[in-house]
């Protein structure tokens, strides 16, 4: 599939670009570059803050010009150099020559236009042969992505697809100009696992079938590896290797890149044992009761009756669920996007009204008040997803960590300080994080914080939802470790929503597969991992790229 | 959309009557005498007694406001007590008046508050982006009996543009107008500025560029239909603040309308006129609300499928 003697189609060189900051210029891409050969597709990987967005903002002249500028570099379309010429010329290369995707579906298209009429737009804007209606382009490019019913989807507006849809038309409308150069900046990131490998696949097609060549943004090694021709690992701004896929994967030259490929979790990596790796000599507590039972367990949303709506009733969406959790055990809750997954969670906290039964260390919380809920709190608490949203910005640390101490009228203010210093040191901050800003903080450490935060009350149960999921894989990885070093000292239940399968196999003893709101499976990581007993179980982990180019061939090719 | 219709039509009835009451316990527990006032300094108490009864004044409070809801329902809003008229005539005669000065406020303050405000958040941070916000603060701060003081100086006085005051052509309503909407129009610069750079920052606006539009394409095609949306309810909510001004500006400027109509009343305790521009204003509210609420749907699909 190399084709490295032709002349490439895009060549980027020396490409450095400067970011304004109250103190000056600083260098955030240093000296990039690199071929993209006609039909290949080139994968340029890196975790968070390596560049590698900034380096498709730069080839399409779309870098927020009030923060970024491009200090020195080239970037050639064929033979020509494309950085700095007018904005009309560079226009025609837009969604001409080099179209782009991006990673929300969900926010990249105009949400009070149609479908159609933001296809035909690109279209009019760049092919002025039309031997064919504009629209007669969309509706075929529509079916070229595999979308059904075109000529309505067409009137359709977005919010009425779903992601994977919107990805679909992004994918349409980019190819619909037959751009030579398709840029994917993380084009399947937001989507979930099964929906991911569609997407991937019709990539794979529609590159062969329009002989586009494409350059590809992720951080998932697990998409490289079944994506790339070749690929160009990204740290901090440059480029520290690059090379052939499978050699890259197989002969990693740079520190940086083992690192990398070593902190890719692998689905079933973890065969063949019961719970997650041991990492202390604790005595793992031999609990008798369960600290969660949860028995039929259902949710409805917006089922309250109104004045005018009286017949309107809700589906559910989390129905007749149960499922119990004892000390220092891991429950896996796996599933897709709307498999009610998060909202059991939430259920089971009480933060949301339910029906069926919910006990935490022995104590039913159904239809408990908020004063008669405050002890169960103590006993239970959450970390979420997004460390950078829940963490109060003008709040010291300390003074988060400690907050649940103050609300349940624990010890005076020197114990208090005490405590959160021990805390910060079990989650493996410095002492002198307590006086500062989260906004000091990188996503990893304050994920520490957030769940240094959770233990103040010396909890039996935390429901961790999507805990790992915003943090680069390196980082993930050590997170992960020390919930499960917390978990074997301190005897912890966890309760660990994921969408991903391989850190549910990590971390869990018992595993649920979620689906429309039902447990479709359930049992022990064993029984679920190796021997999957449902459908839906089985293409969830088919779908999820396997890390390793070679295997993956192997896999793909029969 | 029936459902939406039948629902505000309820929650209409029931401001509608709120308004009235709260508007009538107000005015009666006014010091002011209506019959007094209406007898004259020279009458004898058995006259204003006499005034009194014939209005009806002298029934307990709420036979008075039951008797006036019973009128209302008919569509009667009573009689003015100095002019002897309907009071639904003397509206109806002033209305026209009205509503030509808040169309044309409304157009000052919608057109110069989206136009700065969108040339502003173009410019964010630049000098022009500066001078507009500036200008928006001092338009918001201005009281509108100054501004209309000002234009009247400047554009009648002196440059003698515009008639100083008076009613029936073009010419005449330019001032009244600038006066009513400037002050909008900082709040809508200010608003639709925001609006603007919220806009702008969205992914589709990327998206937009990543397709090669041209700026002018993305500015009104993409961003100006999906900043606009919050400006068109707060048109609806804003026709309240408007009443107000008019009182003011139609005193300035000799405007026939109903604000004038209105000031007279207070004046004279005429209590009909003062319950029947209220509840005509409050009509004006609930129907401009409703027409914002209306046209959201017309521009957003999101609502329009909810």
């Amino acid at each position: 599939m190399t084709s490295s003697n032709a002349a490439p189609v895009l060549s980027v060189r020396n490409l450095s670009v400067d970011a304004r900051t109250p103190e000056g210029l600083k260098r955030i891409l240093d000296g990039v570059s690199f071929d993209l050969a006609a039909g290949e597709t080139l994968c340029l990987a890196g975790e968070s803050g390596s560049g590698k967005s900034v380096t498709s903002l730069a080839i399409m002249g779309l870098l927020p010009k009030a923060s970024l500028k491009v200090s020195s570099g080239e970037i050639r379309l064929e033979d020509r150099n494309i950085l700095g010429i007018p904005t009309r010329a560079l226009r025609k290369i837009r969604g001409g020559d080099i179209a782009m995707i991006f990673q929300e579906p969900m926010t990249s298209l105009n949400p009070v236009m149609t479908i159609g009429d933001q296809m035909v737009e690109a279209i009019r804007e760049h092919r002025e042969d039309l031997s064919e209606g504009a629209e007669a382009i969309a509706r075929s490019m529509l079916d070229a992505v595999q979308m059904s019913e075109a000529p309505r989807r067409l009137k359709q507006y977005p919010h009425e697809l779903s992601g994977g849809m919107r990805q679909r038309v992004m994918i349409a409308m980019a190819l619909s100009c037959r751009p030579k150069v398709l840029i994917a900046d993380e084009p399947t990131t937001a989507l979930d696992v099964t929906v991911q490998a569609q997407i991937l696949t019709l990539m794979r097609e529609l590159r062969r079938e329009f002989s586009t060549s494409i350059l590809m943004i992720t951080h998932d090694m697990g998409v490289v590896a079944e994506m790339a021709d070749r690929v160009a690992i990204m740290q901090q701004g440059r480029i520290v290797e690059q090379g052939d896929v499978l050699d890259v994967f197989a002969r990693p030259r740079e520190t940086y890149t083992r690192q990398l490929l070593a902190a890719v979790p692998r689905l079933g990596a973890h065969a063949g044992t019961d719970g997650p790796p041991r990492l202390t000599a604790a005595k793992v507590p031999v609990a008798e009761k369960p600290v969660l039972v949860v028995k039929d367990l259902s949710v409805t949303y917006g089922a309250r009756a109104g004045w005018f709506n009286r017949s309107r009733v809700a589906p559910a969406t989390v129905s007749d669920i149960s499922f119990t959790i004892k000390a220092g055990e891991t429950l896996g809750l796996v599933g897709e996007s709307g498999s009610g997954k998060s909202t059991t969670g939430k259920a089971v906290l009480n933060l949301i009204p339910f029906e069926g039964s919910v006990a935490i260390d022995g104590r039913e919380t159904s239809g408990l008040k908020p004063a008669a809920m405050r002890p169960v709190r103590r006993v239970a608490q959450m970390i979420f997803q997004d460390p950078y949203a829940s963490l109060d910005p003008r709040m010291t640390v300390g003074a988060a960590i400690a907050e649940p101490l103050v609300i349940h009228n624990v010890g005076n203010t020197s114990e208090r300080q005490d405590r959160v210093a021990a805390l910060l040191a079990r989650v493996g901050m410095p002492t002198d994080a307590g006086s500062r800003y989260p906004h000091e903080f990188s996503g990893g450490q304050r994920q520490r914080i957030c769940i240094a935060r959770a233990l103040a009350l010396e909890p039996k149960l935390i429901v961790a939802d999507e805990s790992v999921a915003a943090l680069d894989v390196s980082v993930r990885g050590r997170v992960l470790d020390l919930m499960l070093e917390l978990q074997e000292q301190m005897g912890l239940a966890y309760l660990f929503i994921s969408h991903d399968m391989a850190v549910i196999e990590k971390m869990s003893h018992h595993v649920a597969v979620m689906r429309g709101g039902r447990i479709v499976e359930m049992g022990t990581r064993r029984q679920v991992f190796e021997n999957p007993g449902d459908d839906y179980t089985r293409n969830l982990m088919a779908a999820v790229p396997i890390p390793d180019p070679a295997l993956y061939r192997k896999v793909a090719n029969g | 959309m029936a459902m939406l219709l039948a629902k505000r039509l309820v929650q209409s009835c029931l401001i509608l009557l709120g308004v009235a009451a709260i508007t009538f316990i107000l005015l009666y527990a006014l010091p002011a005498d209506p019959a007094r006032m209406l007898a004259g300094r020279s009458a004898t108490a058995q006259t204003v007694e006499n005034i009194r009864r014939e209005l009806g004044l002298d029934q307990p409070l709420l036979t008075q406001f039951l008797h006036y809801l019973g009128n209302l329902v008919q569509g009667d809003l009573g009689r003015s007590y100095a002019q002897k008229t309907e009071v639904a005539t003397l509206i109806m005669a002033r209305l026209p008046a009205t509503l030509t000065l808040m169309a044309a406020g409304i157009f000052v303050e919608v057109l110069f508050g989206l136009t700065f405000g969108i040339v502003a958040a173009l410019n964010r941070g630049g000098a022009i982006d500066r001078i507009v916000m500036a200008s928006a603060f001092v338009g918001v701060s201005a009281p509108q009996f100054v501004v209309a003081l000002l234009l009247l100086y400047v554009f009648a006085a002196t440059l003698g543009w515009f008639p100083m005051s008076g009613y029936g052509t073009l010419a005449h309503v330019v001032l009244p107008a600038m006066t009513l909407g400037i002050l909008g129009a900082g709040w809508y610069a200010r608003m639709a500025r925001s609006a603007m750079i919220d806009v702008l920052n969205q992914d589709f606006i990327r998206t937009a560029r990543a397709k090669g539009l041209s700026g002018r394409r993305v500015v009104l095609r993409h961003a100006l239909p999906n900043a606009i949306l919050p400006i068109v309810a707060m048109i609806g909510i804003d026709i309240g603040q408007f009443m107000g001004g008019v009182v003011v500006v139609e005193a300035v400027y000799g405007w026939p309308g109903i604000g004038q109509l209105a000031w007279q009343a207070i004046q004279q305790v005429d209590i009909p006129i003062i319950m029947g521009v209220t509840l005509t204003s409050a009509f004006a509210i609930i129907v401009g609300n409703l027409v914002a609420d209306l046209i959201a749907p017309m521009i957003d699909p999101r609502i329009r499928s909810h």
